[in-house]
């Protein structure tokens, strides 16, 4: 499962990296949110993959899951929630006011 | 009696922040009333803070009083708090100079601004790796959106290239946290400083991808090459009071630079001792020439400060990079000065724009300013101030930088290239102040705005040029008191170096029973 998890959090930076180096932004904005859900993911097992263990103090039970990775990536899916919502406005923003979707509102022809 | 005064920095922002959201959108005067008195309460807590922190004490806050390293701790220590009052007093002068009109360009502005303030005193504050990613999101989000305060095609365009690199330093900065969290299972710094130095050698090569990748977020954040390309568009296009407020955004990543590779990956850092050292003074001296030369060849006044920002902390950089108690004493004396005299200038930029008219700050010849002397003396000063001439702070900030590198192996590199550079800013600030104030002439185009000609009230001038005034003021204030001053920046270096009793106040804090 280890290898799983590495493969995917792998492609999906990969992707990320590759759809934010595009010239327009919308893969831009789906690149910034591939790249989140990679670390977000990566956050998450980075408390060890575990399975069927409780994450808190309980009677005659020596395994447990690591709580916190799983506090650290509820706060980071919530600010990169909020910030992919604003870069998508930001996108829409810069698409009304220069006349096209190109990064740096140049017009190809 | 729990000493709760740590905690006002953070909170009173926060609190501004919120009940300037409440107040009706009509009633300007009553939010920028509010705004004020949140900064000034902020200026007196941080005095407050100096005088206690001045002993050498650290206050140690744990939120929820929760023990260290279990819950989140804010930390108070010398440099946290010299942070804190150099923050609120740019935010003052900035307010001053938003709150005459620039303010009423788009809704929030203040509470953005209280936010903005939150961001960054968190940062400083805060004891935990992860809490300082939380508050580097929020003063980001509250700068994206100043950034794009007033609207406009070119802000736009610098807006969504500055928010973009950023999310992709956010993610970056996540990926370290996750690995030093997997390897070490800790995020406290004082507890990831004890845990490092602990670390078996099995885990170097991680450890080392980890502590890098915090440096090239916090070079991202300070603007360091290759890192900058995002600066120079976003400050010179965003407005003056904003612009000035920005000029102390760059120096939290040099303040995260400091804090985490003097705590965490310090000299008693085992396996991952002094691990930016061979990155950090060449990529300085880098920035320093690079800033220059876009200061040189900047044509926009604007567009110039924004390269000498970069310049600035450029030579913050290298001082720190000397990597001694001498280098970072001279590197956080050099901090404020570099900091008010930049603010100062972007707000004098925008008094010369406006006046300018069509011609804005761009360095072609232009008409004859209104108050061209007043505004010209100040500029002289802003500019002597910047290159470094003497009698000023930014002579005495690079002198002991040049003192403090006497006896380092790369000497002359640090000395040849502050040097020139110093040369180099003072032909470029002469060439700019000669061709706005001197060579001058009648625009040709026959639309010319007839508000431009208006005398401007001598109660307008002096509201407008205040702030600017007051900026200058705390520069000199640095010369008069630099006795005192170095001797306060030489104790923070002395607590840096000897992180032992950061690490012995968090993790040995004596927990309040209820």
């Amino acid at each position: 499962m280890e290898l799983l998890i590495a493969v995917i959090i792998g492609v999906l930076t990969a992707s990320g990296i590759y759809l934010s180096l595009r010239g327009r932004t919308f893969p831009v904005v789906l690149g910034l949110t591939f790249l989140s859900y990679a670390v977000n993911l990566f956050l998450l097992v980075m408390g060890r993959l575990t399975i069927g263990a409780p994450p808190i103090i309980a009677d005659g039970i020596s395994r447990y899951a690591d709580p916190l990775p799983q506090a650290l990536v509820l706060t980071a899916i919530v600010i990169s929630f909020g910030m992919t919502a604003f870069v998508i406005v930001l996108a829409l923003k810069a698409f009304s006011e220069m006349g096209n979707d190109h990064v740096d509102g140049k017009h190809k022809p | 009696m729990i000493n709760h005064i740590a905690i006002f920095p953070v909170l009173l922002p926060l609190l501004a922040g919120i009940a300037l959201l409440l107040l009706p959108g009509r009633q300007l005067p009553l939010k920028r009333a509010a705004s004020l008195i949140s900064v000034v309460l902020q200026i007196i807590t941080a005095v407050v803070l100096l005088n206690t922190v001045s002993n050498g004490e650290i206050l140690v806050y744990a939120l929820g009083n929760w023990v260290p390293p279990f819950g989140i701790v804010l930390v108070a220590d010398r440099l946290a708090v010299w942070m804190l009052t150099i923050t609120a007093l740019v935010a003052i002068c900035a307010l001053f100079y938003a709150s005459r009109g620039s303010d009423s360009n788009g809704a929030h502005f203040h509470t953005l601004f209280q936010l903005q303030l939150f961001g960054l005193n968190g940062a400083f504050l805060t004891g935990d790796l992860f809490n300082l990613f939380v508050f580097f999101e929020i003063l980001l989000l509250a700068s994206y959106s100043l950034l794009l305060h007033g609207g406009g095609r070119l802000r736009t365009k610098a807006g969504l290239h500055f928010v973009t690199i950023n999310l992709v330093g956010s993610t970056l900065f996540l990926f370290a946290v996750g690995t030093l969290y997997g390897l070490l299972g800790t995020l406290n710094m004082a507890d990831l400083a004890v845990k490092v130095a602990a670390a078996p050698a099995d885990d170097v090569v991680l450890i080392h991808i980890a502590g890098l990748l915090l440096f090239a977020v916090f070079s991202l954040k300070a603007a360091l090459v290759p890192l900058y390309l995002w600066l120079p568009a976003a400050y010179a296009h965003t407005t003056a009071a904003v612009a000035a407020l920005f000029a102390i955004m760059t120096k939290v990543g040099a303040y995260s630079i400091l804090r985490v590779y003097t705590l965490i990956f310090g000299t008693q850092a085992g396996i991952a001792a002094n691990l930016t050292e061979t990155w950090l003074l060449p990529m300085a001296i880098l920035t320093l020439i690079i800033g220059v030369l876009g200061v040189l060849a900047s044509t926009r006044l604007r567009q110039q400060i924004a390269y000498l920002v970069i310049a600035s902390i450029g030579t913050l950089l290298t001082a720190t990079g000397i990597n001694s108690a001498a280098g970072i004493t001279a590197a956080l004396y050099y901090l404020p000065h570099s900091t008010f005299a930049a603010a100062a200038f972007f707000l004098l930029s925008d008094s010369i724009a406006q006046r300018r008219h069509i011609m804005d700050d761009q360095f072609e010849p232009g008409p004859v300013i209104q108050q061209q002397r007043l505004l010209g003396s100040l500029f002289f000063i802003t500019a002597i101030l910047i290159a470094g001439l003497p009698p000023l702070s930014g002579f005495i900030g690079k002198f002991l930088i040049l003192n403090a590198a006497l006896h380092h192996p790369d000497l002359p590199w640090i000395m040849g290239v502050i040097l020139v550079t110093s040369l180099f800013t003072l032909i470029a600030l002469a060439r700019s102040g000669s061709m706005l104030f001197y060579r001058t002439q009648e625009p040709h185009t026959g639309n010319v705005n007839p508000d431009i000609n208006k005398p401007r009230s001598v109660l307008s001038v002096t509201g407008e040029l205040t702030p600017v005034v007051g900026l200058l003021l705390f520069c000199i204030g640095l010369v008069i008191f630099a006795g005192t001053v170095t001797d306060y920046t030489a104790a923070i270096a002395n607590q840096l170096l000897h992180p032992e009793t950061y690490i012995k106040s968090v993790l040995h804090m004596e927990v309040i029973q209820p």
